[in-house]
């Protein structure tokens, strides 16, 4: 880092908390958070750059995808799905029942702290599996809008260079290794034994099992929108059952007040 | 060779589709918040996600003939048991992913 003398303040002026000073200091802690999961979105990257140069696309595919789509998994998908020429209907589906985890994140990603503008519609767009991992896993931590926008800034960066270097060197080298799509499986093989060991929740695991097998049963073309729907419907009916278990009945309520 | 115009198509409405699915909800989050049954979802779902995503990546594995599926059933196995055992997602991923290429180009090509 350079040097340079700050701008003097004036004497008794406080330095802003919003300052460039300061802006410097959470972007550095933005450059540690991601060393961990961010870290990793890079070897990934490279992983997808491969698969895209194999699937004979030009370079600067990856680098468009990474880019626009930014949601790691379903990128990995897409790949898949262009190779058969899938209808844009199916690539819409699947996009959607892929990441309406997203949802969810609305819940507890601290957008709140970025201000209005540009940088929050970025942080609403930048939303990804890692960022709200990072962001939400140390909610004690200070996260400013400047740091939670670093992180994600950094996160893509990582993600789109990977890429990048992995689809260029894929067209160089002219490899071909047959099995690499493997490393979407294992990702996912991976988030779910952690999203697991987080609640351990035997039921979920088991309906989700079930979803899946029989989504696969029933059309494996169709498998994702199907299982989707039956977990989530399995989902609410466990949460209906529980509410009503939990719920003394009017007619109980009735009867404690009698005693 | 692929047509840009529906590689561009894709890559649009798949980013369109993943931004609103983040950008929609974060209106209405109050209103989310006080339902219980998001709320349960939301705790819920992920892990179910994921693990209907794994049983989506193997939806053509073909188990009734083995010999195909071997590699793959290996690969499975080594990621699994490095994750549990190491904690190391990378590790796990790359290592799966490198025991699938080995036995797919060298002593079990499909």
């Amino acid at each position: 880092m350079t040097t340079e003398p700050a701008p003097t303040p004036r004497r008794g002026a406080r330095p802003r908390p919003d300052g460039r000073r300061a802006r410097l200091g959470q972007l550095r802690l933005a450059f540690f958070d991601t060393a961990g999961a961010g870290g990793a979105l890079f070897p990934l990257g490279l992983a997808f750059g491969l698969l895209v140069s194999q699937a004979g696309l030009d370079w600067w595919w990856a680098t468009i995808f990474t880019a626009v789509v930014y949601a790691g998994s379903l990128e990995f998908i897409l790949v898949g799905l262009v190779l058969v020429a899938a209808p844009l209907s199916t690539i819409a589906l699947t996009s959607l029942v892929v990441n309406v985890r997203h949802v969810f994140y609305a819940l507890s990603f601290p957008i709140q702290r970025v201000r209005p503008g540009l940088g929050k519609l970025y942080s609403a767009y930048a939303m990804t599996d890692e960022a709200y991992a990072i962001t939400t896993g140390r909610p004690r931590e200070n996260w400013t809008g400047t740091r939670i926008i670093g992180v994600q800034v950094l996160c893509q960066l990582y993600w789109v260079l990977g890429a990048t270097v992995g689809a260029l060197a894929g067209n160089r080298l002219d490899l071909h290794l047959p099995g690499l799509e493997f490393t979407l499986t294992a990702l996912f093989v991976v988030l779910a034994i952690e999203a697991f060991r987080a609640r351990r929740d035997m039921p979920t695991a088991i309906i989700a099992l079930l979803a899946g097998l029989i989504g696969i049963a029933l059309s494996p073309e169709h498998m994702l929108p199907i299982a989707m729907s039956l977990l989530t419907a399995g989902l609410l009916v466990r949460f209906w059952m529980r509410t009503r278990r939990a719920q003394p009945t009017p007619h109980a309520d009735h009867l404690q007040e009698e005693r | 060779m692929i047509d840009p115009g529906y590689l561009l198509a894709t890559v649009l409405v798949a980013g369109g589709i993943t931004f609103a699915l983040r950008a929609v909800p974060l209106l209405a989050v109050a209103p989310l918040r006080r339902s219980a049954a998001v709320r349960y979802l939301a705790e819920e779902l992920p892990a179910g996600i994921m693990i209907v995503l794994v049983l989506y990546c193997l939806r053509d594995l073909d188990v009734t003939t083995l010999s195909p599926a071997l590699p793959t059933l290996i690969a499975l196995n080594v990621t699994i048991a490095l994750q549990l055992w190491k904690h190391n997602a990378l590790l796990s991923i790359f290592a799966g992913t490198a025991v699938n290429v080995v036995l797919l180009s060298t002593a079990l090509p499909a």
